[in-house]
C-alpha cells in the first residue's frame, strides 16, 4: 500500500506525465470527468452526472470525412494512435460497467475505437466513503470499498492510499511511499456498513435469466411501467453501461462526415428500418431497455446483468421511473 | 393530503370518472410517477399527493382525453396554465377531463435537498420552517425553503385558471415574485458575456430532450429534430453550433405558449437553467406587445399569432439587439 498526502496530489498527478481526466465540479457544480491541468480540482461529490464511459465511448465522434472535389473523392480518417493517459477517481460502479462494455465492443467484430483508448488507458478507481440511497451496486455483487481498475484508490481526512493491482498500476505508482493499511481498513469498515444498509442493496434479482425470457417479455405489467414514460432517452444517456449508438453522415456541402453518436431505444426511430419502426409504442421501447439490461444480456453473457446499479437513472428520470422499480414489479419475491 | 386521495377515491366510486390521473408512491418518499389508476384499490395503495408532486400532468391529457371514458385529473396552478394552454391549442378533449385543482404550497425537489450538503436521505418531515431528513448517516435538518424546487421559489401565481371543482382555496398571481430578476441581470450583461454565460450553460446538454418531451408546449407529433425523412434529425450535438440551434429554436418555437411552467428546468439532468431561456421570451412579449401570460385564459389572442396597429415593429430586434445603435 502506497500513501500521498491530498495536498500532493497535483505534483503526483504532475509526475505522471500524460494525460488525466479525474471527476471536478464545473461551474455549475455538477461533477464531470475533467481533463486535469493544474488547479483542477478533485470533486468532493459521489459521482458524476454522466459517467466515466463518455471517455471509452464518447457521446459523438467523426469516424470518417469524404471530401468531394470534382470526381475525386478524398477519404479522411480520424482514427489517431491515442497516448496513454489516465483515468483517475472512477467508483467501483462505473470501473464494472467498463467490464460490461468491453463484452460488447471487444468481442467480435471488435470495435477499433473504443479498444484503442481502452488499451491506452489506466484506471485508478476510488473507494466510495459515502453511498447515496440510490446506490445498489452491492446488488450486483460490486463491492465499493475495494473497486478494482489498474490502481485502487482509497481518500481518508488527509491521505490517499493506493494499491496496485495490475503491473500497469505497480508501474503509475511506484515512486510513492508506502503506507500503513489500517485506516484504510476502518475506512472499509465504515462503508460496508452503510452499503449493508442500502434500501434496494439486496434487490432480488431472481427470475431474471434466459430461462424466463418470455414469462417477463408477456408480463401484464409493463403497460403500468411504461405508462408515464416520456421516451426522453435520459436514463440511457446517463447509464454508464448502455452503448447503444447510430452512424450518421453530415453534408457540409463539399464534405459528408460520418460520425456515430449514442442512440437510445427510447427513441422513436431506434432501430427503424425501411420496413418501419419494430417497437412502435414506447411500451415495446421503454420494455426493450429493461429487458436487455435484465434478461436478454445476462442471458448471451454467462450471467452478468447489464446494469451495476450506480443509481444514475433513479435519480436523473423525470418522472421517477427505474430500473429498480422494473425489477420489484415484475421481478423476484425476495423483494417484499 | 388526504383530502386529494380521498376525492380520487370518491370520483371513481361515484361513477363519475372511470380513471384518475394523479402521482404514484415510488421506493423513497420524492421519487413519485405520474399514473392513471383506473380502481379504489389501486388508489388506496399507491395513490399519494405530497410537496414531492412535481410533476405536472397536463401534458398526459392530450393522450388520456383521447380515450374512451372520464378522466379525472389533478392539477395544481401551473398545471392548471398548462392545461388552458394545450385547450386553446386544441390538444385536450375537454369533454372527456374532470379537473380537480389543488393548492399548492410549493413542491420540493430532491436534488435541491441534496445540494445543501444532505446525502443518503431515506425520509423527510416538515416541523415547522425546517425539513427534517433521516439520512442513512443520521438526522440532518434543512430550511423549508431551501428544499423547494427552482420554479416555486419564484412562483407567479397560485391561481387555478381553470377547475371543475376545486380542493382548497383559490390563490392569486404574485406580480412581485422575481421571476424575472434573473433575466434583468442577463440583459445587463456585455452580449460576449451573456454569450459566454449560455455557452457554458448549454455546453452541458447531452440531447437527452427531457426538456423536449416534458413540455407541454412540445406537443408535436413529430419533433423536427427527430425528423429522419426531412434530414433535420439530430441525436448528439456535432458542435457548438448545432447546440445552441436546438436550444434557441426549441425556445423560439414556444414563445408565447410557454406559460412558464418550469418543466424543462425541473428534468434537466444537467442542471441547465432553460426557464431563463424562456422567461426572457416572456418578458420581452410582455414589453413590446403587452402583458400576457399563456395558459391564463381560454379567449385572449396570443400576440404573437395576432395584429393590431400599434404591434412593434419587426426591425425592434435588429434595434434591441445593439446593432441599431
Ligand atoms: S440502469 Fe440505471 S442503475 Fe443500472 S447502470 Fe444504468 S443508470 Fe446505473
Ligand atoms: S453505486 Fe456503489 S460504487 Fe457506485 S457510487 Fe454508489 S456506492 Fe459507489
Ligand atoms: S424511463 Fe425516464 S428517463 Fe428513461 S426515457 Fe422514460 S422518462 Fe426518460
Ligand atoms: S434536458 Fe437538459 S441535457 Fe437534456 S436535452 Fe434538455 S437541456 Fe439538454
Ligand atoms: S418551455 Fe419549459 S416552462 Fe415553458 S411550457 Fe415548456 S416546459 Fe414549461
Amino acid at each position: 500500500m502506497k500513501k500521498l498526502p491530498i495536498t500532493e496530489l497535483d505534483s503526483f498527478l504532475k509526475s505522471l506525465n500524460m494525460p488525466v481526466y479525474l471527476p471536478s465540479d464545473d461551474p455549475s457544480g455538477q461533477a464531470k470527468f475533467t481533463r486535469w491541468a493544474e488547479g483542477v480540482q478533485l470533486t468532493q461529490q459521489l459521482n458524476t452526472v454522466r459517467s466515466a464511459k463518455d471517455l471509452f465511448f464518447p457521446q459523438m465522434e467523426n469516424l470518417v470525412d469524404f471530401k468531394v472535389q470534382d470526381q475525386k473523392i478524398e477519404i479522411i480518417e480520424h482514427r489517431n494512435v491515442s497516448e496513454n493517459f489516465v483515468i483517475f477517481g472512477v467508483r467501483a460502479c462505473d470501473a464494472a460497467a467498463f467490464e460490461i462494455l468491453d463484452r460488447v465492443f471487444l468481442s467480435d467484430p471488435v470495435d477499433g475505437y473504443y479498444k484503442e483508448r481502452r488499451d491506452h488507458a489506466l484506471i485508478v478507481t476510488m473507494a466510495c466513503s459515502a453511498p447515496e440511497e440510490t446506490c445498489f451496486c452491492t446488488a450486483f455483487g460490486i463491492d465499493a470499498a475495494d473497486p478494482k481498475g489498474d490502481v485502487t484508490a482509497w481518500k481518508t481526512e488527509d491521505s490517499f492510499f493506493f494499491r496496485a493491482n495490475t503491473g500497469k498500476g505497480e508501474k503509475l505508482i511506484a515512486g510513492l511511499a508506502d503506507g500503513d493499511e489500517s485506516a484504510v481498513q476502518a475506512q472499509q469498515a465504515q462503508t460496508r456498513e452503510i452499503l449493508s444498509k442500502l434500501p434496494n442493496g439486496k434487490l432480488d434479482l431472481t427470475g431474471f435469466d434466459g430461462a424466463h425470457m418470455m414469462e417477463k417479455f408477456n408480463d401484464s405489467r409493463w403497460k403500468e411501467l411504461s405508462e408515464a414514460c416520456l421516451g426522453c432517452g435520459t436514463c440511457t444517456f446517463v447509464c454508464p453501461t448502455c452503448q447503444c449508438y447510430d452512424v450518421r453522415e453530415f453534408n457540409t456541402g463539399d464534405t459528408i462526415q460520418r460520425f456515430r453518436c449514442w442512440d437510445s431505444c427510447m427513441y422513436s426511430d431506434f432501430t427503424k428500418m425501411s420496413a418501419g419502426q419494430p417497437r412502435p409504442t414506447q411500451l415495446e421501447r421503454f420494455r426493450q431497455r429493461f429487458m436487455h439490461k435484465l434478461v436478454y444480456f445476462p442471458d448471451n453473457n454467462d450471467g452478468v446483468y447489464g446494469c451495476v446499479g450506480c443509481g444514475r437513472c433513479l435519480q436523473k428520470c423525470p418522472i421517477h421511473m427505474n430500473i429498480v422499480k422494473v425489477a420489484k414489479t415484475i421481478g423476484g419475491e425476495g423483494n417484499g | 393530503m388526504q383530502e386529494v386521495k380521498q376525492k380520487a377515491i370518491e370520483l371513481l366510486q361515484s361513477g363519475k370518472v372511470q380513471r384518475v390521473l394523479g402521482w404514484k408512491t415510488g421506493e423513497f418518499f420524492y421519487d413519485l410517477t405520474p399514473a392513471v389508476f383506473e380502481t379504489v384499490e389501486e388508489i388506496k395503495k399507491d395513490f399519494v399527493f405530497s410537496p414531492f408532486c412535481g410533476a405536472n400532468l397536463s401534458k398526459y391529457l392530450i393522450a388520456e382525453s383521447r380515450k374512451e371514458g372520464k378522466i379525472a385529473a389533478f392539477l395544481k396552478p401551473c398545471d392548471s396554465y398548462s392545461f388552458v394552454q394545450l385547450l386553446k391549442e386544441h390538444r385536450i378533449v375537454r369533454e372527456n377531463v374532470h379537473v380537480v385543482g389543488v393548492q399548492c404550497n410549493g413542491m420540493c425537489d430532491i436534488e435541491a435537498i441534496k445540494a445543501q450538503g444532505v446525502k443518503g436521505v431515506t425520509a423527510v418531515r416538515q416541523e415547522g420552517e425546517t425539513l427534517v431528513c433521516e439520512t442513512l448517516y443520521g438526522e440532518k435538518s434543512v430550511p423549508y425553503a431551501a428544499a423547494l424546487s427552482e420554479r416555486c421559489k419564484t412562483c407567479k401565481s397560485k391561481k387555478i385558471v381553470l377547475f371543475d371543482e376545486l380542493l382548497g382555496e383559490n390563490g392569486e398571481d404574485d406580480p412581485d415574485c422575481g421571476r424575472f430578476d434573473l433575466v434583468s441581470k442577463l440583459e445587463a450583461m456585455t452580449a460576449e458575456e451573456r454569450f459566454a454565460f449560455w455557452q457554458q450553460e448549454l455546453s452541458r446538454c447531452i440531447r437527452c430532450n427531457a426538456c423536449r418531451n416534458v413540455c407541454p408546449a412540445c406537443s408535436c407529433e413529430k419533433c423536427v429534430f427527430d425528423n429522419d425523412t426531412l434530414g433535420t434529425a439530430n441525436k448528439a450535438a456535432a458542435n457548438s453550433f448545432e447546440e445552441q440551434n436546438f436550444h434557441i429554436i426549441r425556445a423560439f418555437h414556444v414563445a408565447g405558449r410557454c406559460t412558464d411552467c418550469g418543466e424543462c428546468s425541473r428534468v434537466c439532468p444537467q442542471h441547465i437553467p432553460l426557464h431563463l431561456l424562456n422567461r426572457k421570451f416572456i418578458k420581452d412579449t410582455n414589453e413590446l406587445y403587452g402583458e400576457y401570460q399563456a395558459g391564463a385564459d381560454l379567449e385572449t389572442r396570443p400576440p404573437l399569432v395576432d395584429f393590431t396597429q400599434d404591434d412593434c415593429e419587426p426591425s425592434v430586434v435588429y434595434t434591441r439587439g445593439g446593432n441599431g445603435k
